[in-house]
């Protein structure tokens, strides 16, 4: 732990942690509530990206429908919700299985794919997911549903918004341990594998459509449990929560905090919010009004990312070593 | 029948457009092997050009006429800046910059032309209805989209494969490396295919304007719809792109205008309504699907 101390990388990670567990006392002290709102769709947000990375980065699959896990996890939640089943202990485990079967349906098929081919195709099955919670009338259909946040009696009120920050910190905690077990385990190394080579890593007899199709599952069930933590955020799912621009953001999150590293997605996702939230006071301190354009300064500076900075954030950060 | 005839005509109508929008989209798939998420904000400029010169010229064919090369030009510069880098990229590098272009113009038609949607009206000469056959009226307009994207349909099935730069594109799209070792200047072909699509997308946007709006974001569903049209017909093919616009189109048409009553056969009117433009929706997908089952690389895609 002292030793990590000495290296920008963890140094970077203690100050982070440490901002992070206190930043409600922070929020309140300073009275600034809206910020603990942004610093939970922050946390929420890293645990959807550190799951994209599971299967981007160290799968190197893209997957261009990463918001339909965001979208299931939310609606589960919703649907039970307005169904009067208000039980956070079964919201969420549905709305993590139905995740996790999404991800086993659409992998089946898009796995067979590669390439450009399975972008689209998950894309195109995002899409799908998308135009079936807008035609669902009885659930809001295009204008979304609200709902009453999941409970978990004598354990958590989930209204209480330092409470709820802290949860979804744990599980930002959790993901990222699981992340870690994850890609250090044989597993982790045959999917790594398959992604430098997959070739070489079938001759030697892995079945990698396999591993692939559980990677893909696993990753599925912790966005879903990101989308069951975005509608308590709200109160409120809309098909919104799952446009293609979503999944759009959940990639750059990945590639610009680092592809393939545990905490690059969480880089990613704080940069992606800092960026967003700090872009509109500059350009409207440069000109009255233009704050509210952002994104001509945001989309070239993605352009720029793209172009010039291989292996994102992560890799500012120093080799890492082991 | 007759309505049945019409249903079937406006599908064609459809997947005309969407053919004019996914041939440039999987030219520059095949040959370039480029992602291009920000086709579609070409085919949203195209409208939206079209729509400043048509005000300016008060006249639909001369705003059409100059938007055609401002798409053109527009595309060329775009390569230029940012697309010609990334060629040698892996297609998450595309993904990632061409996401960027896109946010980037839906927010400068934004500050340019404001929020608000813009509309173009159907120039008066194409107002009226023709007989398609006798007792059965067509709107003028929409017909007249059938013609241009028939003759646009031709004139790039006849520049891909009996002109000089239709063979280079073909042989670009089989054997990149192999043309440019023969001394073909490839960059400038890049820069022409991609400048091409662009002025296919902006066509598409402007004829597609008068029978829709003209609103940000407008390029970015159909966009979906065009990659799905790729994707069933088999990236780089030009053949395979028209064969599976046209399937997109009727499919599409025949779930607005026939889901809704099959429908009501066993779901209430109101479930069924509301119910039928998310499933027509679906279809397209569910026959995508199925396409891939079969076929992994699409219906005229090269096997690997």
């Amino acid at each position: 732990m002292m030793a990590s101390l000495r290296t920008p990388r963890g140094l970077l990670t203690v100050l982070l942690l440490v901002l992070f567990a206190v930043l409600p006392l922070l929020t309140q002290a300073f009275d600034q509530r809206y910020l603990l709102s942004i610093g939970t769709r922050v946390v929420i947000w890293s645990i959807a990206a550190v799951s994209l990375n599971m299967i981007l980065g160290y799968g190197g699959l893209v997957s261009f429908g990463h918001a339909a896990f965001f979208g299931i996890g939310g609606y589960a939640v919703g649907i039970l919700s307005a169904s009067g089943v208000a039980s956070g202990w079964v919201q969420w485990p549905v709305a993590i299985a139905a995740a996790a079967v999404w991800a086993a349906l659409i992998g089946a098929l898009s796995l067979r794919t590669r390439g450009v081919y399975f972008l689209m195709i998950t894309l195109a099955f995002a899409q799908l997911v998308y135009y079936v919670a807008a035609g669902l009338e009885v659930y809001g259909g295009d204008d979304g549903l609200n709902i009453g946040r999941s409970r978990f009696p004598g354990l958590i009120n989930l209204a209480d918004k330092a409470s709820f920050y802290w949860l979804c910190l744990a599980l930002l905690v959790a993901t990222l341990w699981f992340c870690d077990r994850f890609a250090c385990s044989r597993f982790g190394f045959v999917l790594r594998g398959a992604r430098s080579n997959e070739q070489r890593m079938t001759a030697l007899g892995f079945p990698v459509f396999q591993y692939r199709l559980v990677a893909m599952i696993i990753s599925g069930a912790f966005g879903g449990l990101s989308g069951a933590l975005l509608a308590n955020e709200g109160a409120y799912v809309s098909p919104a929560m799952m446009s293609w621009v979503k999944s759009g953001d959940l990639i750059v999150m990945v590639v610009l905090g680092g592809m393939g590293t545990l905490l690059g997605p969480l880089y990613g996702a704080i940069a992606f919010f800092v960026l967003e939230e700090s872009l509109k006071p500059l350009m409207d301190l440069a000109h009255k009004g233009w704050g509210e354009y952002w994104q001509i300064v945001f989309g070239p500076m993605l352009v720029l990312v793209a172009l010039y900075a291989k292996g994102g954030i992560d890799s500012l950060l120093g080799r890492r070593h082991g | 029948m007759d309505t049945l005839l019409i249903q079937m005509l406006n599908g064609v109508q459809l997947g005309l457009l969407m053919f004019l929008l996914a041939a440039g989209l999987t030219l520059t798939f095949g040959i370039m092997d480029l992602v291009n998420l920000a086709h579609g904000s070409l085919y949203m400029m195209g409208a939206y050009l079209a729509w400043t010169f048509i005000g300016w010229t008060d006249s639909f064919v001369l705003g059409v006429l100059l938007a055609l090369p401002a798409t053109f030009v527009l595309g060329i510069v775009v390569e230029a800046v940012v697309v010609r880098r990334l060629y040698a990229r892996d297609h998450l590098d595309q993904v990632l910059a061409t996401f960027g272009l896109i946010l980037f113009f839906n927010e400068l038609v934004r500050a340019v032309w404001g929020p608000a949607g813009k509309s173009i009206a159907v120039p008066p000469f194409l107002s009226h209805t023709v007989e398609i056959l006798p007792g059965v009226p067509y709107s003028a307009y929409r017909f007249a989209l059938i013609v241009v994207g028939t003759l646009v349909a031709i004139l790039l099935a006849w520049l891909v494969a009996r002109t000089r730069m239709g063979m280079l594109i073909r042989a670009g799209a089989s054997n990149r490396r192999m043309i440019a070792a023969l001394g073909v200047n490839i960059e400038l072909l890049f820069s022409l295919v991609f400048g091409l699509g662009a002025v296919f997308a902006g066509l598409a946007g402007m004829m597609a304007a008068p029978i829709g709006s003209v609103k940000i974001g407008m390029g970015d569903d159909i966009l979906i719809l065009a990659f799905v049209i790729i994707v069933i017909g088999g990236i780089g093919s030009i053949k395979g792109a028209f064969i599976a616009a046209m399937l997109v189109g009727q499919i599409d048409i025949f779930g607005r205008s026939y889901l809704p009553d099959l429908l009501k056969t066993f779901l209430s009117p109101a479930t069924a309504s509301s119910a039928a433009p998310a499933i027509s929706q679906m279809l397209v997908y569910l026959v995508m699907a199925g396409v891939l089952v079969w076929r992994p690389t699409g219906l005229f895609g090269q096997r690997t």
